[in-house]
């Protein structure tokens, strides 16, 4: 089980960043948590002592029976399959299924998929970093390949044939010499009863067999949210259910003095209302339980109306002090001086800047944005009188949630249910765990079941944000137009020395590698707001500022993007990437990157664009991460007043030799696109007073309708192992609107959000 | 104080005060969870319901200017023709992704349809653009709102 918690959860990076193990390296992790997930389990089969709401294995009744945790077939040929991962709209609660039914060789038509209750027997349960399709593509192919061995063992017997002549087609195992059938169905109760088969040396199907492995699945549950059935954390209802509303300190790290709780109380339908106190002063940073007041109603607007007349008094120990354009002054001074720190150094650079035929400087900056999911955090908790605790929440991290509860309330894990609701939108946010605890925390002091609901103000503005960031580049040209020297001074945030989560640069980040005098040195912004992981980590904000840059010493050494590109990646090679705070990474194949960067100039026909009409430019980039490798070009103009109008948007990725469900892939992708799109044209969360000053959809903004062009997404198959799609989309396009709005302009983005004014002919 | 609306063809009784959005009446009050709450201020479309066919933002609306209206619901409308075109249509192309917008998005359609059988890309534009989809699913509810009104799928705005 050791390697299933490679991850270090207080580095508060699973929503990405870090590739948890290499590709390669990984392989025997991936075995291991084969055994664990399945091997282990399998062994316990007729201990019947899994948390799964099926029936107990019992031969010959009228009972489903369960093979292993993740698959029950009942007498009617209905198999009914555990999806171990919360489902946040990446797709796992139909991905998952769709290994293990491949492998069990199950008719799709007849699967039934449930979400698992956490438990160490499913191995990891998380939805982050897009790592469900890397950690699982081979044990759940194993745990379903294991069911069909069972099946077909438990014909082979009822024939007193051998095993090798039997065989399967969809649900039905066929005597080969006799031609007799059985199906799984009457066969599952007998095969439950059989030794588990051992995950390791099960041999799985050649992919050109596939029957639901790369077709067009739809998701699993979009019919019943069409029909609005209660499938949402917000959806949750228990009987005696209060509903509260957590308010909290609007400067983060405040702590409550008082407040007006009579007045609340005497408010209609108020319940109770109560000071809360956090844990310890971390917990702000690390969404843990901080201060506030609860109040507890028997409706929720009756919460929202007693909201209004809350009057909290705040001590003022915390950071008013801080602000955005306290940030940016603070920024250009510190760009001034030698960085604090050094994150990396090859050769001399200041040499290579003396010797350069060009150089270019530029400074780069990005501001912190918000998740904002579109379901509110949310979570529903209920305190028994027995000391357990039983909770429904919308969350990619059930263990987080379950570990603060068990912290703040002293109450042992093992005491505390947690389901896994649908989740409405994740994006990272839900890999915190602070509404689970309020949830928790309030209703043990109201003594009763509690569904907490934060309203659009509380969500926006207790976040744990996208750190912004300022890039100070520095890149010295050759003769020939060849980057020799490349710098950044990355002017960060952190709390005292340590970087702030996710505000982090790693040394491996291109161009590092690639250019043969290279210094990425770093300086920190004190900061009392909390931040955290946000679809793709790191790669949200760095691909802007990089590929914007690289961009730019094309321009100036006279290349096309695309040509000084690939001159940088190279031939065709595996580079290895170093290990990240102590864990391995997967090499960086230039191949791959080239591959996608030549797909999408074709798809994209970039090397026409200078037939394009005046005012309308192309711009492209590339960015790895999570295992994927994109390159996207974007074609865009301005309107008369600056504003960015984006025609197409052409993407081509490569992520491994398998798309599991295209369905979901092309889908993923696009929506990825869009999202970076919309960061790029509305997004920034601002500070003043050390507070966050927006409060809603109308001053931070998501991309609309109109605003969403036309997109072709391209994969290309390569012979590597199959990875994941939530994330590494995301970063290439906020560059190559960036780079094709200079063609079309002549003004560079060096700014996020894209300011219009900046952007308007003069 | 008790009001009755008529929701999905029924009447319903609910006991709030009249201030009470549309919202959490049919969601907290009649257990009708389909229609969501994504801003409470009208900017997200979430929790989109047709007040006589009209798409209307059930979290600004008082329960107490409902009056007569005919409320229906993503649970309720899939019993009209478009209703029901529109969702087979979501189904087909497998719109959604975590789908908490969806209802919203699926309400905003079948008005579209019901007023324009035939959108252009820019009808689209305006009858779509006050629902947010976190997820960006767009190009996918363009294609199937198009599919619903028996159009091709193909995207040909102007590049």
């Amino acid at each position: 089980m050791a390697s299933l918690n490679a991850y270090d959860p207080s580095a508060g990076t699973r929503a990405g960043g870090e590739p948890i193990a290499a590709t390669q390296l990984s392989r025997r992790a991936f075995l291991t948590t084969g055994l664990a997930a399945g091997g282990g389990l399998l062994l316990t089969l007729n201990v019947g002592c899994t948390p799964s709401a099926s029936q107990p294995v019992s031969v010959g009744s009228n009972a489903a029976a369960e093979l292993n945790p993740f698959i029950t077939i009942a007498p009617d040929g209905i198999v009914t399959i555990v999806a171990k991962n919360p489902e946040i709209g990446q797709g796992m609660k139909t991905t998952l299924p769709m290994l293990i039914a491949e492998e069990l060789d199950a008719d799709w038509v007849n699967v039934r998929t449930r979400e698992a209750l956490l438990n160490p027997i499913y191995g990891d349960q998380f939805a982050g970093g897009s790592m469900s399709t890397p950690l699982n593509w081979e044990p759940m192919r194993r745990v379903g390949a294991a069911g069909r061995q069972m099946l077909i063992a438990a014909a082979a017997k009822t024939w007193e044939a051998p095993v090798a002549e039997c065989e399967t087609s969809q649900g039905i195992v066929r005597h080969r010499p006799s031609g007799r059938t059985l199906s799984y169905g009457a066969l599952a109760a007998k095969a439950a009863t059989l030794p588990a088969p051992d995950l390791p040396s099960i041999t799985l199907k050649d992919p050109k067999d596939y029957r639901i492995i790369g077709k067009f699945t739809g998701g699993v549950d979009s019919a019943r949210v069409l029909e609005g059935q209660p499938l949402f954390g917000i959806d949750t209802v228990l009987p005696g259910m209060l509903y509260a509303t957590y308010e909290k300190a609007p400067v983060f790290g405040s702590r409550v003095v008082s407040a007006n709780l009579a007045a609340v109380k005497a408010m209609p339908g108020v319940r109770d209302a109560f000071i809360v106190h956090g844990s310890d002063p971390q917990a702000v940073f690390e969404l843990g339980l901080v201060d506030g007041v609860a109040i507890v109603a028997d409706s929720w607007w009756q919460a929202q109306k007693a909201l209004d007349k809350l009057q909290i008094v705040w001590d003022r120990r915390s950071t008013p002090g801080q602000s955005t354009s306290e940030f940016e002054r603070q920024a250009a001074q510190l760009s001034r001086h030698k960085p604090q720190s050094m994150v990396r150094r090859d050769g001399d650079v200041d040499k290579a800047f003396s010797r350069a035929h060009k150089v270019l400087e530029a400074a780069y900056a990005y501001p912190f944005i918000a998740h904002v999911d579109l379901e509110p955090q949310n979570c529903t908790a209920h305190c028994k009188r027995d000391g357990s605790i039983e909770i429904w929440a919308p969350t990619q991290d059930p263990d987080r949630g379950r570990e603060l509860v068990a912290k703040a309330l002293g109450v042992s894990a093992s005491r505390i249910t947690v389901h896994m609701t649908r989740v409405g939108g994740g994006f990272g946010r839900r890999l915190q765990g602070d509404y689970v605890v309020e949830a928790a925390m309030i209703s043990k002091l109201a003594g009763r079941p509690v569904k907490l609901l934060t309203n659009r103000r509380q969500d926006i503005q207790h976040d744990a944000y996208r750190p912004g960031g300022f890039h100070y580049f520095k890149a010295g040209l050759t003769a020939e137009g060849r980057l020799d020297a490349f710098r950044d001074h990355f002017v960060t945030f952190g709390q005292g020395n340590t970087v702030a989560r996710s505000a982090d640069l790693s040394a491996a980040h291109f161009p590092a590698g690639f250019v043969p005098s290279l210094e990425y040195g770093q300086s920190l912004i004190e900061l009392g707001v909390p931040t955290g992981p946000l679809r793709n980590p790191g790669g949200n904000a760095l691909a802007f500022a990089f590929e914007s840059f690289i961009d730019e010493v094309a321009h100036a050494a006279g290349r096309d993007p695309l040509d000084l590109r690939l001159d940088l990646y190279g031939p065709p090679r595996v580079m290895p990437v170093p290990s990240r705070r102590g864990r391995p990474q997967p090499p960086f194949d230039t191949g791959r990157a080239r591959g996608v960067l030549e797909l999408v100039a074709e798809k994209s026909a970039w090397r026409n664009r200078k037939e394009l009409p005046r005012g309308t430019g192309m711009g492209l980039a590339f960015y790895y991460s999570h295992y994927g490798y994109f390159a996207e070009v974007v074609k865009a103009s301005v309107a008369a007043d600056g504003t960015p109008k984006v025609h197409k948007i052409w993407a081509a990725g490569d992520v491994g030799r398998q798309i599991i469900n295209p369905a979901g892939a092309y889908n993923q992708a696009q929506g990825a696109i869009l999202d970076g799109l919309g960061a790029a044209l509305h997004q920034a969360i601002t500070i003043e007073g050390g507070r966050v000053v927006q409060e809603n959809f109308n001053t931070f903004g998501l991309l609309r309708m109109r605003e969403a062009p036309p997109i072709e997404v391209h994969f290309r198959i390569t012979d590597n192992p199959p990875t994941g799609l939530g994330e590494p989309p995301l970063p290439p396009v906020l560059p190559a609107l960036c780079n094709a709005l200079y063609v079309a302009t002549g003004k560079r983005v060096r700014k996020l959000p894209i300011d219009p004014k900046e952007l308007r002919s003069a | 104080m008790a009001f009755t609306i008529t929701v999905n063809g029924k009447k319903r009784v609910a006991d709030v005060t009249p201030d009470t959005p549309l919202l959490w009446v049919l969601r907290d009050e009649l257990d009708l969870k389909g229609t969501k709450f994504g801003c409470g201020m009208s900017f997200c479309g979430a929790c989109t319901v047709h007040l006589d066919g009209v798409p209307t933002r059930s979290c600004i609306t008082p329960v107490s200017r409902v009056g007569n209206a005919s409320v229906v619901t993503i649970e309720g409308v899939g019993d009209s023709e478009v209703g029901k075109r529109v969702k087979t249509a979501w189904l087909a192309l497998d719109v959604m992704q975590c789908g908490y917008c969806q209802s919203g998005q699926v309400m905003a359609a079948t008005a579209l349809l019901t007023r324009t059988p035939k959108p252009t890309d820019q009808d689209i534009d305006e009858a779509m653009s006050g629902n947010l989809c976190r997820c960006a699913t767009y190009t996918r509810i363009r294609a199937a709102i198009k599919q619903a009104a028996g159009l091709s799928t193909d995207d040909t705005r102007e590049v």
